[in-house]
């Protein structure tokens, strides 16, 4: 038990991958079998990360359960989380049983390499929020781009070869720019550690704005910012269902986690240098996605759309610098995360049993599935943000952190609440209610207790951080509250270095 | 015994070329088989490995005849590199020679002969040693290009290599009469001490026989702008000879660039530092948009090779003990990663022998899972994606270029790399996302062990007690280099 106590991280991490190694010995045809290996796989994986959650010290803003060994001279293998962190960790294993359940029936071929590719993409994206180490984070971030390529590809629906080769390089663009910015942070610390270089990387401000801006690149395109979000809406549409589950509950994330763990520490001059840029784009973010999203005729492309904007609030609470925008933004994503993968999943639902995407070919499913219809309603004022759903607590502290800093852009940004409620309710109007005249939705059957068991802890989630918001807020308190202090000091010192220097 | 004793590190290349005339007479003596040319080979690849083995025994560091041969760790590490790459293009050639009616006992020596060659290159520490290696390799390799001499593309790329390779050796003897002109010595110890004379760099004499030197040493490696026999020799060889040329000269001749312009030339860095970086910038960009128009899997792996070659020549052009070993590190995975390609592109065969256009690979995850995935691991990896060894070699390539304020260059280098990826990814799609054709026949057993011991590397790379100790091994190579 101490191998495993010692060494928390790392099998949390690797478990996955080893039960794909288990799943590629199994036999070709033996689908069922790969099923239940990767159901087995992840769910011992969430249970395992439970232990990470139960054994966190909440007072603690540091690193906790660091492992370190040595890799390749100065670059070390070095994982750990803090309160920032730790939830995404848990919020990856905590979907991935969803998704493989989810994929249980629609995924009829190659089961064995689609449950390889999840379990594979598990470990990577478990490991992004784990990694303590540049080149390590790098590893991981940029790995996770292979089994998704292949996800997306394989699985996908007509247009998987556009979508997937856009997905890949616009994210390997952006990310290939930051490893060179690494290269130059690797050069100026000597270290590619990360809590070291949080400490104390101290970079020339002249620096920080062309290493941000690199960074930047990268986390934008994965966030995804606009005007670079053009790759998701593709990506989303195109992925199985379960693909897009763990585009838009994980992998949008890390660009969030990204802007925290690296731009706010390490270019602290510069990320208050360029905040407005960030303030303007994440507002025409959020106004302009969520009046394109009101176009949409495809559900999924919609609800893509609506994340790109969601995300725009996460931008906006980061780049506050104060304590309720950093909560709310990482609360925000942990909420988007539940809702948007549920939504999906939703999606998903209607569209195992019809196979069109489209909102017309829906109307009154209300009069045939009655449960799916009180899921989707919730998943649906979740994801506006109605008061009572974890969606309210995380736009509501952003809102508050970007109110102190700018009232106009907290103006514009409140729209973009208004604006939710109308692509978000009239598209639950369209599908939903209405006279069910389609002959062919008749005998449209309700979600059957596979699809009630992966909708529920999505709903009770939802509503519990919806009235009780302390069990997250609790655990990333005193870490934000260091971040924030950690950056007031840096900006402060570093400013009045640079002038020094100038006057000199 | 002391003369004996005096001769020691010439040992590898001693066994090599003994070994070889040894060969030759028993194969002239013997019936002309496919039997007897399997076992010449056999015993070809014995003898690397036994000089393989002479190379790791080998004393202390020494210089013999006046500094014109010079066993160093650095030759050392290239030497097995190039011993490596050779013996396993050797293992690929064995079926697929016999396979085409090409299979003659003169293949293996002409490649044990051509390793000789390399070897002297990569211990060359004068002019005239380096001439003599790099014409010993050249000489046998255009013989071996065309060794199918009834087939008209086989001979047409044994021509346009020697053509264009004999207008090189022309260049760089011309580069080397005006640096010799200029220091009046043809060692590189000499030059270099002819060449750190303050304004130096103004000399033309130097300037030029630098120029035409690179020139004729980027013809051998092949890159931009003078890469064009590239393709061509690619498709038209032979595909395991492809594979031989792909790999081992290839080192052997980026190792001798790197001797030259560190040891002969350090006093004018600014000078060839500028070729350098046109270089590898034409190199990579050139290699990745050539690429994306291939239908022909050799031409798109010639065009592969032309990029990476500019990507092995970014920490070049940082110079210094991080540089070379930036591209020691490059030229090994590169090395791992082109003959597991090829081993691949082998085992693409049908009834009527080998097949080259890439759509025929459609749907190969499908009819050969094992072949389509080791195949997309060697393309992800080229690609530099991580955790694959590819990712591991850009790291190191492009670290010394950072550190030596060459932002643009690695800049451009990443976004070239970006687009290179579109077409190697062009093959995982088709052989992923496609509709399946007819199944290849089984792979062979030597192809498939070259591709799985490459396909352990490129994905063990991550482990520490892989990585380790090539990195640890490439930095007291560099370090050597003086």
């Amino acid at each position: 038990m101490s191998l495993v106590g010692n060494n928390l991280l790392s099998v949390v991490t690797f478990l996955p991958a080893l039960f794909a190694l288990a799943i590629a010995t199994l036999n070709k045809e033996a689908h069922g079998n790969a099923r239940w290996f990767a159901l087995w796989g992840t769910l011992a994986t969430f249970g395992l990360s439970l232990l990470i959650w139960i054994n966190f010290d909440p007072a603690n803003p540091g690193f906790q359960f660091v492992e370190e060994a040595a890799w390749l001279g100065p670059i070390k293998y070095k994982m750990g989380v803090d309160g920032i962190s730790m939830l995404f960790v848990i919020l990856t294993t905590f979907l991935m049983p969803l998704c493989i359940l989810a994929s249980w029936e629609s995924v009829q071929e190659r089961v064995k390499e689609y449950m390889i590719a999840f379990l594979l993409l598990e470990t990577l994206m478990i490991g992004v929020f784990c990694a303590l180490d540049l080149v390590l984070f790098y590893l991981f971030f940029e790995g996770g781009l292979i089994p998704m390529f292949i996800i997306i590809g394989v699985w996908g629906g007509k247009r998987r070869v556009y979508a997937s080769f856009k997905f890949f390089l616009y994210t390997l663009l952006g990310s290939v720019l930051m490893l060179i910015a690494m290269m130059a942070i690797t050069m100026h610390a000597g270290t590619t550690d990360i809590p070291t270089l949080i400490e104390k990387a101290n970079l020339p401000v002249a620096w920080q704005t062309w290493l941000w801006l690199a960074f930047f690149a990268s986390f934008a395109v994965k966030m995804p910012m606009w005007p670079v979000h053009t790759w998701l809406p593709d990506a989303h549409v195109e992925a199985p269902t379960a693909g897009s589950v763990i585009l838009a509950g994980i992998l949008l994330k890390m660009g969030g986690y990204g802007f925290l763990r690296f731009s706010l520490p390490m270019f602290p001059v510069a990320s208050v240098d360029l905040a407005p840029l960030v303030f303007t784009l994440s507002v025409v973010a959020i106004v302009y996605t969520s009046l394109v999203a009101l176009a949409q005729e495809d559900v999924k492309k919609l609800i893509a759309y609506s994340s790109v904007a969601h995300m725009g609030y996460v931008t906006l609470g980061i780049f506050t610098f104060n304590q309720q925008g950093i909560d709310g933004a990482i609360f925000q994503m942990l909420s988007h995360g539940l809702v948007a993968s549920a939504l999906f999943l939703c999606v998903g639902v209607v569209y195992d049993r019809m196979h069109t995407r489209d909102i017309a070919a829906y109307g009154g499913l209300v009069e045939r599935m009655p449960i799916y219809a009180v899921c989707f309603m919730i998943f649906t004022m979740a994801n506006v943000g109605l008061p009572g759903t974890s969606g309210f607590v995380g736009e509501f502290l952003t809102l508050l952190g970007v109110f102190k800093v700018n009232t106009w852009v907290a103006l514009f940004a409140t729209t973009g609440v208004i604006l939710s409620a109308v692509y978000a309710l009239w598209l639950y109007r369209r599908m939903i209610f209405g006279v069910m005249d389609k002959p062919s939705l008749k005998a449209i059957t309700d979600m059957g207790p596979r699809e009630i068991v992966v909708m529920a802890p999505l709903v009770l989630l939802t509503l519990f951080f919806g009235v009780y918001p302390a069990p997250i807020l609790d655990v990333t308190a005193q870490s934000v509250k260091k971040l924030v202090a950690q950056h007031e000091m840096a900006v402060k010192t570093q400013r009045s270095a640079a002038l020094a220097g100038q006057q000199k | 015994m002391a003369v004996l004793q005096a001769y020691a590190p010439l040992l590898p290349e001693i066994i090599i070329v003994l070994g070889a005339l040894a060969l030759m007479i028993h194969g002239v003596f013997r019936p002309d088989t496919d039997v007897e040319a399997s076992r010449i080979m056999w015993l070809a690849l014995g003898v690397l490995v036994v000089a393989g083995v002479a190379v790791v025994q080998l004393g202390a560091p020494a210089r013999l005849f006046g500094g014109a041969f010079i066993d160093d760790a650095f030759a050392r590490f290239v030497k097995l590199l190039v011993l490596a790459g050779a013996g396993g293009a050797m293992v690929l050639a064995f079926d697929e020679m016999k396979a085409q009616g090409a299979f003659k006992f003169e293949l293996p020596i002409l490649l044990l002969f051509a390793t000789a060659g390399m070897m002297v290159m990569v211990s060359a520490g004068d002019l005239m040693s380096l001439y003599v290696g790099l014409e010993l390799q050249s000489l046998a390799l255009y013989v071996v290009a065309a060794i199918r001499r009834d087939d008209a593309k086989s001979s047409e790329a044994g021509l346009k290599y020697f053509v264009l390779g004999a207008l090189s050796s022309g260049m760089l003897l011309y580069g080397a009469s005006l640096l010799y002109g200029f220091a009046g010595t043809t060692s590189f110890a000499g030059i270099a001490t002819a060449a750190s004379v303050a304004g130096a760099g103004q000399n033309l004499l130097l300037v030029f026989g630098l120029v035409f030197l690179m020139v004729g040493l980027a013809f051998k490696v092949s890159a931009v702008p003078f890469h064009m026999w590239t393709p061509d020799v690619y498709q038209g060889a032979p595909t395991p000879i492809t594979a031989f040329l792909a790999a081992a000269p290839k080192v052997a001749a980026m190792a001798l660039l790197v001797r030259l312009v560190m040891t002969a030339l350090p006093g004018v860095q600014p000078q060839w530092q500028q070729i350098v970086v046109f270089l590898a910038i034409a190199s990579m960009v050139v290699g990745a948009l050539g690429a994306i128009g291939q239908t022909n899997i050799k031409r798109l792996m010639a065009y592969s090779s032309i990029a990476n070659m500019g990507y092995a020549l970014v920490p070049l052009a940082a110079g210094g003990a991080e540089g070379a070993q930036g591209v020691l590190i490059y030229m090994a995975i590169y090395i791992v990663m082109t003959l597991g390609a090829f081993g691949c592109i082998l085992s693409m065969r049908r009834e009527g022998g080998l097949v080259e256009d890439i759509n025929e690979l459609a749907g190969l995850a499908q009819t050969n899972l094992f072949l389509a995935f080791a195949l997309a691991m060697f393309m992800f990896s080229l690609a530099g994606i991580p955790p694959l060894a590819g990712f591991f070699a850009k790291w190191f390539a492009f670290l010394p270029a950072v550190k030596a304020g060459l932002y643009w260059l690695a800049v451009i280098g990443v976004v070239a790399s970006v687009i290179g990826a579109y077409y190697y990814l062009r093959i995982v799609k088709i052989m992923f996302f496609d509709d399946a054709k007819a199944p290849f026949m089984a792979t062979r057993a030597k192809e498939g062990a070259i591709v799985a011991l490459a396909l352990v590397l490129v994905l063990g790379f991550v482990l520490p007690f892989v990585a380790s100790p090539l990195v640890e091994a490439a930095g007291t190579a560099a370090a050597s280099l003086k």
